[in-house]
């Protein structure tokens, strides 16, 4: 995918004056992630929508089960929300093929937007464009580091330790606790941690 | 171009995923250490994930009402359309791996070439699928590496594995008319093409790996035509033996 340079001017076009400006509009790329890249400047446009901009506030609540300090908007995984009179329809895709936590999170939007009154929904998935981890936002990525798991990087950049910070840690394994995260280590501190694959 | 022959091709591709997820599902609690059980299960259930977009595809196209659980839990031995390769048994760690191997290295070329496919929800399939393959393949490459260049066991068990297996690579690359109609129209992947690029891959890495390449033979497929290994219907009892004695149990 393109990696276009935008200026915020762009996503904040045509922007209802009251829409949550808290969402994340930092464009820059932080701690080696990547710029922001085209299919989601539309994301972020979608999102002000003034017809939609209360749900996806009301979808900010729902998080993904196995990284719970992560939204599905921060993840990348809420792809769009589209209303039809009553009818609404939430689109959100897969990071991985065996993501087990599909069928939860469906639940877990049905059951965000029938709190808040929202009775006819469903919930599509979608895989085109595949997901990838470029599109985890930047306050994503920060909630991760604090969690303990550190946030993907390009391969040319070392994976700092989300305890000490340090630069000096080993891959255990590819594979981690999910199918999302490989196992390092910390040489400095000598604990072990999540790495958020890069994909 | 009829929709059956996508619905076929779906199909088979879906059984190919499902019925080598189950076989690495067979490893969970069983890995040789925690790390490489874990990674075994994840590599599991990409596999198994892929299988089920395969198969809701399928099911979807075909349109008679039938979901990807159908598919996977109520059909028998030949209605089942994988490659033989993928339905053997398990093995020991180096059998496993080696498959993994040959097949990663397989599965990264075939799903880069489908992400080309005209039909856009084959290809979007394959674009989720080739970014897993790479790393499927990065894993099984630094094994093959590890177990054959390790120790006199490692490489013995290793060598074995890949005699006993390369036989049945033939398979991957075969073309019949329904997969050969399907390229003439852009939808499927021209096999021969894959195994261009997946011989040097795999010929550098035997190498690599101290160890040597098989003498060529070829053994009977048959995977396409519903003709398996005596294995598939053990594997089969297993995999749906829940849904055969509680038909239509959901949880």
């Amino acid at each position: 995918m393109a990696l276009i340079p935008v200026v915020e001017k762009t996503v904040q076009t045509n922007a209802d004056k009251s829409v949550d400006t808290s969402v994340d509009t930092s464009l820059t790329a932080a701690g080696g992630g990547p710029a922001v890249t085209a299919e989601e400047v539309l994301r972020r446009r979608r999102r002000q929508d003034p017809d939609t901009a209360p749900l996806w506030e009301i979808l900010d609540q729902v998080c993904d089960p196995e990284i719970p300090v992560l939204s599905i908007w921060d993840l990348g995984v809420l792809r769009d929300i589209e209303r039809t009179g009553e009818h609404i329809t939430v689109t959100i895709t897969p990071t991985y093929s065996g993501c087990p936590a599909m069928t939860t999170i469906t639940e877990d939007v049905e059951a965000a937007l029938a709190r808040a009154g929202f009775a006819e929904v469903s919930v599509k998935l979608t895989l085109a464009p595949a997901w990838t981890t470029d599109w985890i936002s930047a306050a994503g990525r920060e909630k991760m580091r604090a969690y303990g798991i550190a946030p993907p990087v390009q391969r040319s950049h070392t994976v700092a330790c989300p305890q000490c910070g340090s630069d000096d840690t080993g891959l255990i394994s590819e594979f981690g606790s999910t199918a999302c995260k490989a196992l390092y280590r910390c040489n400095q501190c000598l604990e072990p941690f999540d790495y958020f694959k890069c994909l | 171009m009829s929709k059956q022959t996508i619905v076929e091709y779906a199909t088979r591709l879906g059984d190919d995923a499902l019925i080598l997820g189950h076989r690495l599902s067979e490893w969970c609690s069983n890995g040789p250490f925690l790390e490489e059980d874990i990674a075994t299960i994840n590599t599991s259930l990409d596999y198994i994930g892929r299988a089920r977009m395969f198969l809701s595809y399928a099911a979807e196209l075909e349109g008679a009402g039938r979901t990807e659980d159908d598919l996977a839990y109520t059909r028998d031995c030949r209605d089942f359309k994988n490659l033989l390769i993928n339905e053997l048994p398990r093995g020991d760690f180096a059998f496993t791996t080696v498959r993994q191997f040959l097949v990663d290295a397989f599965n990264l070329f075939f799903f880069e070439a489908l992400v080309g496919s005209t039909d856009t929800q084959l290809a979007a399939i394959a674009a989720k699928s080739v970014k897993e393959s790479r790393y499927h393949l990065r894993r099984s490459r630094d094994w093959m590496l590890r177990l054959g260049d390790g120790t006199e066991e490692s490489h013995r068990r290793t060598q074995t594995a890949l005699d006993d297996l390369w036989g049945y690579t033939d398979e991957l690359f075969h073309m019949d008319p329904l997969e050969s109609e399907l390229l003439d129209t852009g939808v499927a992947v021209d096999r021969a093409a894959v195994r261009l690029r997946w011989e040097p891959l795999v010929t550098e890495l035997i190498d690599a790996a101290t160890l040597q390449l098989p003498q060529p033979y070829t053994l009977p497929g048959g995977g396409r035509q519903g003709v398996h290994t005596e294995h598939l219907g053990h594997l089969l009892a297993e995999l749906q033996f829940v849904q055969r004695a509680y038909p239509g149990l959901q949880w």
